[in-house]
């Protein structure tokens, strides 16, 4: 039944074609009843399945000559992420009610990446993992050249060609490991139980891994992600820092760690206090975190505060990984549903309550319209979202964050450190992104008689009340999502990892 | 020498003289009974008529599968040639049907009698492993070829064009004669087979050298790889859309075929290796430079080119590097690798031209900015288009993404153990990364750039809409399901 996410997806974008020329509510109806029944479908599977383990939804073979499978399976973790994305694809929808430009497109090009993402999160083969990731990049590419902002073509154009330089990394990886495998097999649990060579490990690893941590933001190779989410419409924005970048984070865990445990492992020797992959990208995950909060401390434009953001919580989730313990892995699927929330919160408000009222960005332009006042309904969903984001106890953002250090006091104690750090950092650029945008000193004195912005809609608020409960409710309740991680993360998929390095 | 059967020659080059026949009765149609029609009916009547001997060819070839070889390998029949002479018949009928709306020349049955011969020259191509027939058919295909680029006499590119193709080629089959004549002389036979037996040794006669590199020279001028594809733009923007559209797909899918089997069966036991750590000499390390070459010029210069045609004529010879690859790979598994490959990518390829014919005849260009906002206006053209395109970046799931992982995975298969050819593989795919950049312009043009003014509207006429949906829908559905297009391929 699981399949369905992805078949209704994909015919509700070919559908969408075939509706009348220039119905623009019907188009937003029909989008939205797909993006329903998908979330629908997503919902009842999580409610029925309880234990996390996996759980296979078709398996046929595809290219019998390559040993190549059509292969559906979901587990805890899997299940977490396709509940993200059926939630951010409704309220996607909900937050595009204003899209009057091509909006058969629109939604076309939408619902056509949102069944590619489901399509990657119940993937079990990693053909067709590949196959669906990179479906993924082309609806993401139109979506922003044609309805973007700022800088849209080259923001669209420089997403596309990192996402696909990731991929093509991937592609080297994944062709290498089912050459050497040599087993004529494409079904992840079968490579991963393949024991490839410590050196092949080595070097097959990294590959993969920085493939995927480049959609996910891995700080070098982090600067498509501000650009792209600016330059993206509202709804495309949440998309991306919900879920895309999920994509890559979950790739790395799924098919990088699982299928190369040994790369995580000692290089037995050490530059510069390095000693394993591990090392590396656990740092560059740490500065990432850094680097991000602090730039998105200096920045004169909203959404660019979001979008660095966004580049300082997808470290978390990095170093998650490396931690390499089961409190830190699990902290990190936490925190990929978390961030996936939130910064579509935080990207709704800024681009679709604000932004497409005011038609500034500026932060210093938009302290003196007194939006506090204007659009309360935005101030407050953006006072929530902050607090969320920056962790605050009750809602999403603390638990997950709080595992995730606790996994990084375990492996590396320094690192942690800097983690609070950054935690303190993220604190003081939402407070002044929230003080200088909502709540500012400055007035407005000349021009008072501007025509008054639109008040905010009903598909907002109900969008923005969904997000908000999403991320209370397990803030509140994690367990309801731990259940079915943590038996996951001790499945067989993750034997390798667990020998391995594993603590 | 035995004595000649000549009911079994005719039976085996049967769709050949099909060919012929409907070729020749094209033409008599055309000049007795149809000059004064318009020119509509006459590319109908002409191109139907065509069709219809194309698809009798096909039946036969389906129908009767033979298995034969004629005279120590002058003509030879088995799966794998029918198969290929099958997708060259079908390539054939689609670049006839692109050819319908034309009217860059009045001379219709000269038009439609030269595809045709060109088709039957390609086909024995295909179908044999003699040395001699090899050149004088690749000689038809290639003469019938430089008059279907000068074809718009009213064009003086096309002209030009002509003139360039011609001279080069011209070259280039002296360079493939010169080095024939030496395998001649080193294994005084023609047959592919006998000559592969001669030229075995552990070392490898400097005279052999000199021929694999003439030959891969010749073949190499055909195939468009670099160095040898100064023709490629020039031919690709001044030909007729049609004959372009041929020249890029049906001629491709032939010249690669042949590649193979001279590499693979005339040459083998020279082949010595290009793995990097150890480079062996013989005619792989010749070709994987060859490869190496026009992977990089081809995608490097396509970033810089403003005209679609040019385009994809840069691209035309990257792609000719990427299969390439599965030549210096030679494996079985690599000749399906290649054939799935050239396939698609002819599909693809006659897709590009087909909606370019649309598009030039109407704005009077083939520039990027000819593309702007074409969505608006031609929506399924675009959609097709955008297939095309997506196809030829590789991207899944359609064919392009299939036929080069494949590609990739058997070159990697070809050394077990070894991975020899993963620099090659590696650098495919990094400069497969390359390519999305100048294909994704192409698409910006069509959906994202609004619409001039005064670049006019455009009507798409419902044959080529049908034409070009029936071809995305091909390479859609070969990219969904390879095993359609893979289990025709005997080799496997």
């Amino acid at each position: 039944m699981l399949a369905g996410t992805v078949y209704i997806s994909f015919l509700g974008a070919a559908g969408m074609l075939l509706l009348p020329k220039g119905s623009v509510a019907s188009a937003r109806i029909f989008a939205l009843s797909t993006a329903v029944a998908a979330f629908a479908i997503a919902l009842a599977t999580f409610v029925q399945h309880r234990t996390g383990e996996m759980l296979t939804v078709t398996r046929v073979p595809w290219i019998p000559s390559l040993g190549i499978e059509y292969y559906l399976a979901a587990d805890g973790i899997s299940l977490t992420l396709i509940l993200l994305t059926g939630i951010i694809a409704v309220t996607g929808i909900l937050f595009s009610w204003n899209i009057e430009h091509r909006t058969k497109e629109f939604f076309a090009l939408y619902l056509l990446l949102i069944g590619a993402v489901y399509g990657v999160f119940l993937s079990y083969d990693l053909f067709l993992i590949f196959v669906f990731y990179e479906i993924v990049i082309i609806p993401k590419y139109f979506l922003i050249a044609i309805w973007g902002s700022t800088r849209r073509e080259y923001g669209a154009m420089k997403l596309a060609l990192y996402s696909f330089v990731g991929s093509a990394m991937v592609l080297i990886g994944l062709i290498a490991a089912y050459v050497v495998a040599g087993a004529k097999t494409t079904t992840l649990g079968d490579l991963a139980q393949f024991s490839f060579s410590l050196h092949f490990q080595m070097l097959a690893f990294p590959l993969v891994f920085v493939g995927f941590a480049i959609l996910a933001g891995l700080w070098p190779f982090h600067t498509w992600a501000p650009t792209g989410h600016v330059a993206a419409p509202t709804a495309a924005s949440m998309l991306l820092a919900g879920v895309v970048m999920k994509l890559g984070a979950y790739g790395c865990l799924r098919v990088a760690m699982t299928l190369f445990p040994l790369g995580l492992g000692p290089w037995g020797f050490h530059i510069i206090g390095l000693g394993s992959w591990r090392d590396v990208f656990a740092l560059l995950a740490v500065i990432g975190i850094i680097y991000g909060a602090l730039v998105a401390l200096v920045q004169k434009d909203f959404k660019f505060v979001v979008g660095y953001s966004s580049v300082s919580h997808m470290g978390f989730i990095l170093l998650g990984l490396m931690t390499l313990n089961q409190i830190g892995l699990a902290g990190a699927v936490l925190q990929m549903f978390s961030h996936g929330i939130l910064a579509g919160l935080l990207f709704a408000v800024v681009g679709r309550m604000v932004y497409a009222r005011t038609h500034t960005r500026e932060l210093a332009m938009l302290g003196p319209m007194d939006l506090n006042n204007v659009i309360p309904f935005a101030a407050i969903t953006f006072v929530v979202a902050g607090m969320a984001s920056m962790g605050l106890p009750g809602f999403s953002g603390f638990v997950a964050e709080l595992m995730i250090l606790i996994g990084v006091w375990r492996a590396y104690p320094i690192l942690a450190v800097f983690v609070g750090i950054g935690i303190v950092i993220g604190v003081v650029y939402i407070w002044r992104a929230m003080q200088s945008a909502f709540f500012s000193d400055a007035r407005l004195e000349s021009s008072p008689t501007e025509t008054p912005l639109p008040p905010i809609s009903f598909p907002e608020r109900l969008g923005a009340i969904i997000l908000i409960g999403a991320s209370v409710l397990i803030g509140l309740y994690p367990q309801m999502l731990l259940n079915i991680v943590i038996p996951a993360l001790n499945s067989p998929l993750f034997t390798g990892l667990r020998k391995g390095s594993w603590q | 020498m035995t004595a000649i059967n000549y009911g079994q020659l005719l039976q085996v080059a049967l769709p050949e003289v099909i060919v012929v026949v409907v070729a020749l009765t094209v033409m008599a149609i055309d000049l007795f009974f149809l000059r004064k029609y318009t020119m509509r009916v006459r590319f109908a009547v002409a191109a139907g008529l065509a069709s219809t001997g194309c698809a009798g060819a096909i039946l036969r070839l389906l129908l009767a599968p033979g298995r034969a070889n004629i005279l120590d390998g002058m003509l030879i029949a088995n799966p794998l040639t029918d198969l290929v002479q099958v997708a060259l018949l079908v390539l054939t009928i689609l670049t006839l049907f692109i050819s319908l709306d034309s009217t860059f020349t009045e001379h219709v049955g000269e038009y439609v009698l030269l595809i045709l011969v060109a088709t039957v020259g390609m086909m024995f191509l295909a179908g044999s492993q003699d040395l001699l027939v090899i050149f004088i058919s690749l000689e038809l295909l290639s003469l019938s070829l430089y008059i279907l680029t000068g074809f718009d006499k009213r064009s003086p590119q096309s002209s030009e064009a002509a003139l360039k193709y011609f001279l080069f080629g011209g070259m280039s089959a002296a360079f493939l004669l010169f080095g024939f004549s030496l395998l001649y002389g080193l294994s005084n036979s023609t047959n592919l087979m006998h000559i592969a037996s001669a030229i075995q040794g552990p070392s490898l006669n400097p005279l052999l050298v000199i021929a694999i590199v003439t030959t891969a020279i010749g073949i190499g001028f055909k195939v468009a790889a670099a160095p040898f594809h100064f023709w490629a733009p020039d031919v690709y923007q001044g030909a007729p859309a049609p004959s372009a559209a041929f020249i890029a797909s049906g001629s491709k899918v032939a010249s690669f075929f042949l590649f193979f089997q001279l590499m693979a069966v005339g040459f083998a036991g020279a082949e010595g290796s290009a793995a990097l750590t150890h480079v062996v000499r013989g005619w792989a390390p010749v070709l994987a430079m060859v490869a190496t070459l026009s992977m990089l010029l081809g995608n490097l210069v396509a970033i810089r080119q403003s005209s679609l045609r040019r385009l994809l004529a840069y691209s035309a010879i990257a792609h000719a590097g990427y299969m390439l690859i599965a030549i210096v790979a030679h494996t079985q598994e690599s000749l399906a690798a290649l054939l799935y490959y050239v396939v698609t990518y002819a599909f693809a390829t006659l897709g590009v031209f087909g909606v370019i014919a649309v598009v030039e005849t109407q704005t009077g260009g083939d520039q990027l900015s000819h593309f702007d906002g074409l969505s608006r206006q031609a929506p399924v053209l675009s959609f097709c288009m955008s297939i095309f395109i997506l196809s030829l970046a590789g991207i899944p799931p359609l064919a392009g993404f299939f036929g080069k992982f494949y590609l990739f995975v058997s070159a990697l298969d070809a050394a077990p153990g070894s991975m020899g050819l993963l620099w090659l593989v590696v650098l495919a795919i990094a400069m497969s990364a390359v390519s999305l950049y100048y294909y994704l312009k192409v698409l910006k043009r069509i959906y994202v750039a609004s619409r001039s003014v005064e670049a006019g509207e455009i009507r798409s006429p419902i044959l080529s809409q049908l034409v070009m949906l029936l071809l995305a829908g091909a390479v859609m559905l070969l990219g969904c399901a390879p095993q359609l297009l893979l289990r025709w391929i005997p080799v496997l």
